[in-house]
């Protein structure tokens, strides 16, 4: 396909706007059934316990309850497939499975049981009567205290991930007393760290470096907090599941169902037409989603489970927080000859979280350093559980390190642009280990991020804004500074499938598996259709969010790969159905089928011309390949079933993308802030922001920009105000709602932001598009963090957010005092 | 027993149409009954489940205990007024702006659309460990969990601690004290009329308590004196977001100059102790002194004087002198332009 679209990159209404912005959009919570009970939930009070006994007797007997759910009615997890023969077993799990409800809570405000109900009212006086008797377990929320010498473990089976695969374990890791000495001096201790990748001879490299810089800063763990809360209802109705639930990915998450509810794929409908925001934390859907499908099974009625925003924060997943230190060294010129960087990462109670390790692989793409040492530890805490926050590790390795970066353009007398174009990641860059297979690093299929530096600049007008600053930053008691960050993150995936029905009324029923999480990827890659085959959107129906209507296998909208992953199924499945016109219209009429043209519903060749809604017809007459009943081997089993829903509809494509592609996708966003700092009170804001997307070509721009906006937003926020805050003595949360958690406000959003994107396209995928979500939010964390260090100097700050009480700490006493080495505060 | 948050547990709602009958339902049932003004502090006790009133009065429908309407050189604001009113009176605009700006930064426009004047002034703390439910002095407890050693105490007092390290959050209540407001309270006993500085009350005196307010009293209306009326005014509020948060510290003055000399002045600051504090010592100071930056930074060392700073909020002894200092002295220019 050549670059002059006429639908990809042009601007267009998506089909379910209207319904958004009116409040007819259907969202889990808004449905009924008849019948249907509300599901109330029973939390720990504790951090850490062992469920000793329940006496849920009087609850029972509370009339219009109608049934109570443990941890024992849930599925045994499915045992683990055989070994090959003469293969050893694998090794039992590192930690029990993660399951909705537990006996043992690992984190306060862990679901024990739940209760339904004719109404919310009597399930919550229920669980009011309910007595649990707990026998307290020893608890730890702060990653760093749990190395310290004989303190506590978040799990009895040891506090530390150590392996990887069929090596994971949890085992008992302290650091010594001689390891926390550098505590004293405000540094991050670095005592012994499992992971770790080397690319070449770090203290060589350092040896050759005119400024070496040694660093140590915080990054919070923050709830995802998406405005929808993972409220769930099911009902079972001729032997299937049915769950109205709130999802990122909606082909994805029925097998997730399937196994936490213990049945077959087959046998769940999963309706999620809309998704208020997940962020990273509903990419398969929720694990709570078991809560209703188990307990209306057992009560035999449909159940409804509202989530609370204060579930939410505990429930609803978590950034993991990092502590980080990096060593950098600089040459004269501003190249990095020199980088160990060391991660601590809070890991939370449950599975091993890889933000830790991107993080160290980020830093070696996006500064590509001469050499570079990445150490890594993943600590257990009783604290909520994490998952992948959007940019998972990326955003943490760009809070860590800009702020490095914009100290060393100060020390080093280089612009912050030109340091970053100096180690900007080029062409096929390469990045993280050595691979053993290849004994190479990957590498990535297309990096311009020197073309977004310089687009970003004059966007941004740096140049200007630079010189008006050198003549003097401090109007009154305001001071000013700029800065700019890269944000790198992964940005697409392959291999997918697409399904597409031109139907006998002539319209092409696309049908799409992505899940409708606000980024409109569910529609927007569905505009290849139209390209491929020439032909009006107008023309187009696209069928999204119930799975009983035959979506295709789709990956899952995470890690900004659905844009590139799905535009590529949709050009396999749009360049069948072409193929299948052109076939049908030569059984019809005659001549060669790659003589016919596809253009405008119809499908000609010289004077002999036939519909879409007659070659539909057609198809379905000649049955076969061409009305779905045969498919492709290699698509998946997940399309496979979805084709026997769909078969005999009309003409239909369905293909597996299967195009070559040469490297790991991965985008940048390339961010620039100024900000405002009153120094006599520490108040600060984001006065301006630009931000430069590199993610090959513009697919829809409206919302291409809105993502990248409100991803910039997103990590803005980590430096504005969002956190959480944990006692450590009592182990419980104080912030458990927005108001305490602190997203940033609509007033927070600069008065100014502009947005723009390379448009180079991707060589190695056919339509050039890669995805957006992941990189602007390290850019727009890491952009205002450099620039408070531009206004402030580097002893501004050494944690996130830069709320105004540390800042003003800092300003009034010269130097940061505030506490580098403490979590959740 | 278990504890669930965020799902009221039953009560009786009543509604009265009357002050009258507002008043004597509060006599009625006494501790029993709680006060509904905008529900925004009220709401989330009940929703936690942590106070179970039998009764909820609604002040919703009382008509009369609404408005903002001018008194003699003042003006009179019905407690019910909610804080867009008070932020939209023309009235208060052009006599008493201190108030005005103070009501505009507190929440964000949609709490401002339901919260009332008399229920921002008579909120309650936000400590969180208080308002999670843990039995601590305030609660009735014998622990204050926000002033131990690993406790997070970042928006807590750094005057007036007694057992209790609590501060009031409210926006309107600095303006209110500066302006010499007299709040009205009724109960079945009759009306009585307190000054604002005297309305909120410290753990020394009640510590269950922010103000004076007793059990089947209401505050029904705000009188504001034109004593001050269109004095030169200074507000500020630092809170970690621009909208929907409360303060770290804030502060309110109103400043009458001859010539560049300060004739008198009234200053209050809050979320620095558990009560508003009118910073007498320092309008003492400055009266009779030339409003200059010499002048503010005296003034606002002597209004630190005597702060004491738990684990985590040290830095509000520098950013109430330096609030207390640009009052006095001025806001200045700034930068022209936004970007």
């Amino acid at each position: 396909m050549a670059n002059n679209y006429k639908y990809i990159g042009k601007n267009y209404t998506t089909p379910d706007l209207v319904a958004k912005v009116t409040g007819k959009a259907k969202y889990a919570e808004d449905y009924r059934a008849e019948g249907m009970l509300f599901i109330k939930l029973l939390l720990s009070p504790m951090p850490h316990a062992r469920v000793v006994n329940v006496d849920a007797s009087r609850a029972l007997a509370l009339p219009g309850v109608k049934g109570i759910l443990r941890a024992s009615d849930f599925p045994a997890p499915p045992a683990p497939p055989a070994p090959p023969a003469g293969q050893p077993a694998p090794p039992p799990p590192a930690l029990p499975p993660e399951i909705a409800l537990t006996d043992e809570p690992v984190y306060q405000g862990e679901p024990i049981l739940a209760i339904a109900a004719v109404d919310e009212t009597t399930a919550a006086d229920a669980i009011d009567l309910i007595q649990v008797d707990y026998e307290p377990l020893p608890f730890v929320v702060d990653p760093l205290d749990s190395l310290r010498p004989a303190s506590p473990n978040a799990r009895t089976q040891g506090n530390v991930y150590t392996g990887a695969g069929p090596t994971l374990k949890v085992v008992d890791l302290k650091w010594t007393e001689a390891d926390f000495a550098a505590a004293k001096e405000g540094k991050l201790p670095m005592g012994e760290a499992p992971d770790t990748f080397v690319l070449g001879d770090v203290e060589e490299g350092f040896k050759k470096a005119d400024l070496i810089l040694d660093e140590t800063l915080y990054s919070q763990s923050t709830g995802h907090q998406p405005l929808e809360t993972r409220t769930a209802m099911a009902y079972w109705q001729n032997g299937k599941l049915f769950l109205h639930g709130s999802t990122q990915s909606v082909a994805q998450t029925v097998p997730n169902i399937a196994r936490m509810v213990g049945i077959k794929v087959e046998e769940v409908v999963l309706i999620s037409e809309f998704t208020g925001g997940g962020f990273g934390s509903k990419i398969p859907g929720s694990g709570s989603m078991a809560i209703p499908a188990l307990m209306s099974k057992k009560v035999n009625a449909p159940c409804m489970m509202r989530i609370t925003r204060e579930e939410e924060h505990y429930i609803g997943r978590a950034r993991a927080g990092m502590y980080g230190r990096a060593k950098i060294g600089f040459r004269k010129d501003g190249k990095i000859v020199a980088m160990d960087f060391f991660t601590l990462q809070d890991n939370g109670p449950y599975n091993p979280q890889g933000d830790y390790r991107s993080a160290g692989s980020m830093a070696s793409l996006q500064f590509q350093p001469e050499t570079y040492r990445w150490r890594g530890i993943t600590v257990l805490t009783n604290t909520p559980p994490r998952t992948s926050q959007r940019s998972p590790g990326g955003m943490q390795m760009n809070a860590l390190l800009d702020p490095i970066m914009a100290q060393a353009a100060g020390k080093l007398g280089i612009d912050h642009v030109e340091l970053l174009k100096i180690n900007a990641p080029v062409g096929k860059a390469p990045y993280g280990p050595v691979v053993p297979a290849t004994k190479k690093q990957a590498y990535v299929t297309q990096a311009n991020v020197r073309e977004a530096l310089d687009q970003g600049a004059a966007l941004f007008k740096w140049n200007e804004k630079k010189a008006t600053l050198a003549a003097g930053n401090r109007h009154g008691t305001k001071v000013r500074g700029i800065g700019v960050a890269v944000g790198p993150y992964t940005a697409g995936s392959i291999g997918f499938d697409g399904i597409a029905i031109v139907r006998p009324d002539g319209k092409v029923q696309v049908q799409s598996g992505i899940g409708n999480l606000g980024t409109e990827s569910v529609i927007d890659c569905q505009r290849v259709y139209a390209e491929v085959l020439d032909t009006a959107w107008e023309h187009f129906e696209v069928v999204w969010g119930n799975t009983a209507k035959g979506l295709p296998w789709t990956c899952v909208s995470a890690g900004s790969q659905t844009v590139h992953a799905m535009t590529r199924a949709a050009h396999a499945a749009a360049m069948d159905t072409k193929k299948k016109l052109q076939e049908v219209a030569a059984k019809a009429l005659g001549g060669n089928p790659d003589s016919y043209q596809v253009s405008e519903g119809r499908v000609f060749s010289g004077g002999r011309s036939l519909s879409f809604a007659d070659a539909a017809k057609k198809a379905i007459e000649l049955g076969g390949k061409y009305d779905g009943h045969e498919v492709p081997e290699d698509i998946n089993s997940f399309t496979k079933s979805s084709m026997k829903v769909l078969a005999g509809q009309g003409l239909i494509g369905v293909a597996k993308d299967s195009y070559k592609r040469d490297g790991n996708t991965h985008s940048f966003v390339a961010g620039f802030a100024e900000v405002e700092v009153d120094v006599e009170t520490g108040a600060w804001h984001v006065v301006e922001y630009a931000a430069v997307a590199d993610v090959g070509t513009i697919l829809h721009p409206r919302n291409l920009f809105a993502q990248t906006f409100g991803g910039s937003m997103l990590g803005m926020g980590h430096a504005i105000s969002q956190k959480w805050v944990y006692d450590k003595q009592y182990g419980v949360a104080l912030a458990r709602r927005f108001h305490h958690n602190k997203p940033p406000s609509i007033m927070d959003i600069p008065a100014s932001v502009k947005i723009d994107a390379t448009d180079i396209a991707d060589p190695e995928t056919p339509v050039g598009s890669r995805g957006i979500g992941e990189p602007p939010v390290g850019a727009g964390c890491g952009a205002v963090a450099a620039a408070l260090v531009n206004a402030l100097g580097a002893e501004a700050f050494r944690r996130y957010p830069m709320t105004p009480d540390l800042l003003l700490t800092s300003i009034e006493s010269k130097t940061w005092q505030h506490d580098a080495l403490t979590a959740h505060i | 027993m278990a504890v669930i948050h965020d799902m009221m547990p039953a009560f009786e709602l009543l509604q009265p149409a009357g002050l009258d009958d507002a008043i004597s339902l509060l006599d009625k049932y006494g501790n029993e009954a709680m006060v509904l003004a905008g529900g925004l502090d009220s709401m989330d006790w009940l929703k936690d489940r942590i106070r179970r009133p039998r009764y909820v009065v609604d002040l919703g429908a009382i008509e009369g205990l609404r408005g903002v309407k001018a008194s003699g050189d003042g003006v009179e604001i019905g407690a019910m007024t909610t804080l867009t009113e008070v932020v939209r009176s023309p009235l208060l605009r052009e006599k008493f702006g201190v108030l005005m700006e103070g009501a505009e930064k507190a929440a964000s426009p949609q709490i401002r659309n339901q919260g009332t004047i008399g229920g921002n002034v008579s909120q309650d703390t936000r400590c969180w460990y208080y308002r999670a439910g843990w039995s601590c002095y305030r609660a009735g407890g014998n622990v204050c969990y926000a002033d131990t050693p690993t406790a997070v105490n970042r928006e807590h007092a750094i005057f007036g601690a007694d057992r209790c390290v609590a501060v009031n959050p409210s926006d309107t209540a600095p303006a209110l004290i500066v302006l010499d407001a007299k709040m009205v309270i009724r109960s079945a006993q009759g009306e009585r009329i307190v000054d604002a500085q005297d309305y909120f009350i410290g753990p020394g005196t009640d510590i269950t308590r922010l103000t004076v307010l007793q059990p089947g009293e209401l505050l029904t209306a705000i009188r504001i004196p034109g004593t001050w009326a269109g004095a030169q005014f200074y507000v500020e509020k630092v809170a970690d977001r621009k909208v929907w948060d409360f303060p770290l510290v804030n502060i309110a003055a109103a400043i009458k100059t001859s010539g560049n000399t300060i004739q008198g002045m009234r200053m209050a600051v809050n979320a620095v102790a558990a009560r508003p504090m009118r910073l007498e010592a320092v309008e003492a100071f400055v009266a009779g002194k030339p409003r200059n930056a010499e002048t503010a930074n005296a003034a606002g060392d002597i209004a630190v004087q005597g702060a004491i700073a738990l684990a985590h909020n040290a830095y509000k002894i520098p950013m109430m002198r330096n609030l207390v200092k640009r009052a006095i002295r001025g806001g200045d220019n700034g930068w022209a332009s936004t970007s």
